[in-house]
């Protein structure tokens, strides 16, 4: 049974991972049990009592005091045992310890942003360090969403007029997805982003790193990483496919007739334009959705997405 | 006319029938209540978040005109009692009167909400978006006028919708077809009215007396 | 009932055209004419259903965007909770069975009656135009501020809802004067039909709930008109308020859906059991329970909206309450079974189909309303397979089975009862095929209303699209054999199933007077005890 419930259940890479499963363990046993109970005698009797010949009449017997206490009283004990392990199990995951590395988590249509303490803004990629407690401050820019780490079993909905707390303390290295559970829209089944647990010493690194990201290498690659960690391929591909937006393939120093009519060729200005103020000229047939990057990206990261784009035409 | 012609086939007696409609009335007024309370709701929360605004806004609502049309409405909750205690007595020519002076106070009280109205939107005192004036402090005025009008519109038309269930009632306790036998519409007219008038009893003080 | 001054002309047969059903006020008729609409749209929802999982076969765009299936997944979920599962038994079986249960001539108020269906109607045909016009995506639930400010007949669906909810509204109140003042001398309130308490709680529900979704659809409308700043942000509103308003309605709407399920299933349990009802006070007051402890559970759909922990505490502890009245139920209906003299016909079959489902149903929820759990399988496909066992596997159901009980009372043929088990039998296997790997789905942590999903998550997608294939099928089964009855079905008799309930003890089917002369109540609808059944 235990293995089973394993089977069920996404890894458990959190503090609260196993007491969630336990109570899930709990209430499947119970369930299973209740369900035998019911199906086992349904079926029992159905055989058993089937009617035979002709119709006669049967037992007026409807009540049974005793009987009707004993299926009232256990269900209702058992019921509140899960209340009160349900309950007790969500203070814990819904109180972050005070000494929480706080990270701010922004959702809009369809990228997630996560803003670390030294103030770097990472998209599409949450990194939080191992066996540390890591309180995460909620909020959207636009409609609802909600953050979901299956591993860590933890969601919580990103408001755009509030701030919503989650927290949770990561126990085992590796990624894990990371979902959005309110529907949002037209990518909503595409607003995911990784969830990255490391050593604390390599999360420090990291953060480091990040925070004095090293200039030069080759802008190509740069704009190659930036696409895939923005979110850029959610909504543009690199195949020629109408996506939400139109595709990147062959699209540099092409023509593009916009929906006020005018034609705009795709230069460094326009592609720099369209990731700071992407509603300034949006392409006919396409709805204006793109988000801006402004402050997200920074400028060596655009020169790179242009240098990507133009790398794009060549083969 | 016999009692009998009025009580449909299938009620056994005109008492059934008549216990039927009131019954069938009062859940439906039980209905409305929800209805309004929806915004009432709605209320209460934006002022619990919002107490310095609606405090300021309030005072853009004219107090007297709002005390008149309460005492126009009250005093036609009282004709159409009237009306119905007329008919009881099967005096079908005076409870039309009653029904009249009803109809005619329920004009006098949107004629007074016209004018409210029209200087709401003169001064540009308006829900959400078309919200233009200026002169009141606090958060996100326009949800007070939002509500304002919401709770006065729907209001209103609950008003439009008595005045036409009057009318109908009024030409027939005229023609004749109600008797102290048989008045129940003319009485869940009644009812409807009351409910009415008993919303904007609620809706007074809360939009117009607050502070 | 023999001697009648009455002529015995079935309520068919009277007053036949077009125009005179159309101005009807008799409760039958118009009881069919809610019918065919209602499976009308089980028909619209259901090939939605499978555009829905023909798209999630696989991963990534199979046969449309992500645009299109986000509609085709709000359009089915409108359509089968707002024009279908809501109306489906009390408008369509209730007004049929319910005056004749009471030994009535029609229902209270019959012009109001015919003027719900009409209200229907119209709503009906908004929604449907809003449909051809391109549907909106927002999710039946139409959360804030997405459908403010979404593209799209969002203004034509509420407004659809609201109508639908008038319509709901009149007839739960019909039911509630019509039980209070129309039954017949001898038939009490504990002893009248099951059936009766079940309609009788829904209708508290639909009087009760329903104008707050009426008010919250004004709201909507007039947020996306005027931005009246109720629930957008950008205009000082709430969005997490619209949440609360929709769900004040929409809780109590699921037991709108699952009562009159219950109350069918206590009809058809006790009948092909022939068995008095074991409990039937506690089934009554379960039922009453159940409605009213129904508008205290709301919150229970936002644990994850940072709503308080206290507010989460009590929403989970009184959602714990609702799972004790429906296990008495369960409970019950088993001992009902106990030493009963068991008929496996078609009905039944259905029946016992209701009592698998729903207690599936019923105990996966209790997952839900375990705060910590649901933390992790909120929005997840455990809730869409968890709210399909309750409202399909449950009301739907338990809607076919009481269809096939009723059907010769309705039409005056039998169907044939060999194709009547093997639908009854698809149905039930295809309908796990479908459900049942969501649950797995959703454990692992697929989120709901997903467009293409990770490749982990394929095989349960690829069972629940073939299942739900399968279940397409066995319903197309099912109708056929409906409808062949109508045609070459085999007349059928007063009372086929051997009930001692009112409804079956008049001619087959029914005058429009409903009985030729009032009935005297000598029995209870269950005492199979005591008396004989005439056949």
């Amino acid at each position: 049974m235990k293995r089973i419930i394993d089977w069920m259940m996404p890894e458990a890479a959190s503090t609260v991972s196993s007491e969630i499963d336990s109570i899930t363990y709990f209430i499947f046993a119970v369930s299973l049990v209740f369900f035998l109970i019911i199906v086992i005698s349904m079926i029992h009797f159905v055989i058993k009592y089937q009617r035979k010949g002709k119709l006669e009449k049967t037992s007026g017997v409807d009540q049974n005091h005793v009987l009707e206490f004993v299926w009232t009283a256990i269900p209702t004990v058992l019921l509140v045992m899960m209340f009160v392990w349900g309950f007790r199990v969500y203070l814990d995951m819904s109180i972050a310890p005070k000494d929480s590395i706080e990270i701010k988590v922004t959702g809009q249509k369809w990228f997630w942003t996560f803003t670390y303490p030294n103030g770097y803004v990472s998209p599409g990629e949450l990194v939080v360090p191992l066996n540390k407690p890591v309180k995460t401050l909620i909020s959207s820019r636009d409609v609802i969403h909600s953050m979901y780490i299956p591993a860590f079993r933890i969601k919580m909905d990103a408001l755009p007029n509030r701030y919503t707390v989650a927290w949770f303390e990561a126990t085992k290295p590796g990624t894990y997805p990371l979902f959005c559970t309110e529907y949002c829209g037209t990518s909503h089944s595409k607003m995911l982003a990784t969830v990255k647990v490391l050593p604390y010493g390599e999360y420090l690194q990291w953060l480091d790193d990040m925070a004095n990201m090293a200039t030069g290498g080759d802008p190509v690659e740069l704009g190659k990483k930036i696409y895939a960690k923005n979110a850029c391929n959610t909504c543009h591909s690199l195949d020629g496919s109408t996506m939400v937006g139109p595709s990147w393939k062959g699209i540099w120093n092409a023509s593009h007739q916009m929906a006020d009519g005018t034609t705009v060729k795709v230069d460094e200005n326009y592609i720099r334009e369209s990731i700071l103020n992407p509603q300034a000229k949006i392409r006919a047939g396409f709805q204006g959705v793109m988000p801006s990057y402004q402050g997200l990206l920074k400028e060596q990261e655009i020169e790179g997405v242009i240098a990507y784009i133009k790398s794009l035409e060549k083969n | 006319m016999s009692t009998q012609f009025h009580v449909a086939h299938h009620f056994t007696d005109a008492e059934q029938q008549r216990e039927s409609a009131k019954l069938g009335m009062w859940l439906f007024l039980l209905t409305e209540i929800l209805l309004f309370g929806g915004v009432f709701v709605a209320y209460a929360v934006y002022r619990v978040w919002n107490p310095e605004m609606f405090i300021n806004a309030h005072k853009a609502l004219d107090v007297s005109l709002g005390t008149i049309n309460t005492a126009v409405l009250i005093i036609s909750s009282l004709t159409v009692a009237l009306g119905i205690r007329e008919i009881q007595l099967g005096r079908a020519k005076t409870s039309w009167k009653y029904l009249l002076v009803t109809i005619l106070l329920a004009c006098v009280f949107l004629v007074i909400k016209y004018f409210e109205y029209a200087h709401k939107f003169h001064e540009g005192q308006l829900p959400g978006k078309f919200y233009t004036y200026e002169g009141i402090v606090g958060t996100n005025p326009h949800v007070f006028f939002s509500i304002y009008f919401l709770l006065t519109g729907i209001h209103a038309f609950h008003i439009l919708i008595g005045i036409s269930l009057l009318t109908w009632v009024m030409i027939r306790t005229m023609k004749g077809h109600f008797s102290s036998e048989y008045y129940t519409p003319v009485e869940i007219t009644g009812l409807y009215w009351h409910l009415v008038d008993l919303i904007w009893i609620f809706l007074f003080p809360l939009l117009y007396l607050i502070g | 009932m023999s001697s009648t001054n009455h002529s015995n002309v079935s309520y068919l047969e009277d007053k036949k055209g077009l125009w005179n059903w159309l101005t009807t006020v008799d409760h039958k008729k118009i009881g069919l004419m809610y019918l065919g609409l209602i499976l009308a749209s089980f028909l619209v929802g259901g090939i939605l259903a499978m555009l829905v999982r023909m798209e999630l076969i696989s991963p990534g765009e199979d046969f449309y965007s992500a645009d299109t299936y986000n509609r085709f997944f709000t359009m089915h979920g409108v359509v089968m909770i707002f024009l279908f599962i809501i109306p489906s038994i009390p408008a369509a079986l209730g007004n049929f069975v319910l005056p004749l249960m009471v030994g009535a001539k029609d229902v209270a108020f019959p012009r109001l009656n015919l003027a719900s269906w009409y209200i229907y109607v119209v709503g009906l045909l908004l929604a449907f135009w809003a449909l051809l016009y391109g549907g909106v995506d927002t999710g039946w639930t139409f959360y804030t501020p997405y459908s403010s400010e979404v593209k799209g007949p969002v203004a034509m669906i509420g407004l659809a809802v609201f109508i639908l909810g008038f319509s709901s509204i009149l007839t739960g109140l019909n039911f509630i004067v019509t039980i209070h003042k129309l039954r017949l001398p001898g038939i009490t309130w504990f002893n009248m039909p099951l059936f009766l308490w079940g309609m009788y709680a829904t209708a508290i529900i639909q009087i009760l709930a329903t104008p707050v979704i009426g008010i919250t659809m004004v709201l909507l409308l007039f947020e996306r008109m005027s931005g009246i700043g109720i629930f957008d942000p950008s205009m000082g509103g709430d969005p997490v308020l619209f949440q609360h308003f929709f769900w004040f309605y929409s809780h109590p709407a699921v037991y709108i859906m699952i009562l009159p399920a219950m109350a069918i299933i206590s009809e058809l349990i006790s009948t092909f059991s022939h068995k008095k009802i074991f409990g039937y006070k506690a089934i009554a007051y379960s039922s009453v329970a159940i409605a009213l402890i129904s508008f205290l559970v709301w919150g229970h759909h936002m644990f994850t909206s940072g709503q308080s922990r206290f507010a989460a505490m009590v929403f989970s502890f009184l959602t714990f309450g609702v799972a004790v009245p429906s296990a008495i139920k369960v409970f019950n209906w088993l001992a009902t079974l106990y030493k009963g003299s068991i008929s496996l016909e078609t009905p039944m079959l259905y029946a016992l189909s209701f009592l698998f489902l729903f207690t599936i149903g019923g105990l996966t929820g209790l997952f839900l309303g375990t705060l910590a759990v649901d933390i992790h399988l909120h929005d997840t496909y455990f809730v869409v397979a968890h709210f399909h066992y309750v409202m399909f596997g449950g009301t739907v159901v338990a809607f076919i089975g009481g269809l096939h009980y009723w059907w010769p009372k309705m039409t005056g043929k039998m169907f044939n009862e060999t194709w009547g088990k093997i639908g009854a039998v698809l149905v039930f296997l295809g309908f796990n095929f479908t459900f049942m790997p969501q649950f797995l789905a959703g454990f692992r942590g697929m989120p709901r209303r997903y467009f293409t999903y990770a490749d982990e998550f394929t095989i349960f997608n690829v069972l629940s699209s073939l299942g739900a294939f399968f279940l397409g099928i066995a319903f197309v089964i099912v109708g056929i054999n409906l409808v062949m009855s109508l045609i070459n079905g085999k007349k059928a008799g007063q009372n086929p199933w051997h009930s001692l309930s009112l409804e079956w003890q008049t001619q087959t089917p029914p005058i429009t007077e409903n009985f030729a002369q009032d009935p005297v109540i000598t029995h209870g609808p269950y005492d199979y005890d005591t008396q004989e059944v005439n056949h």
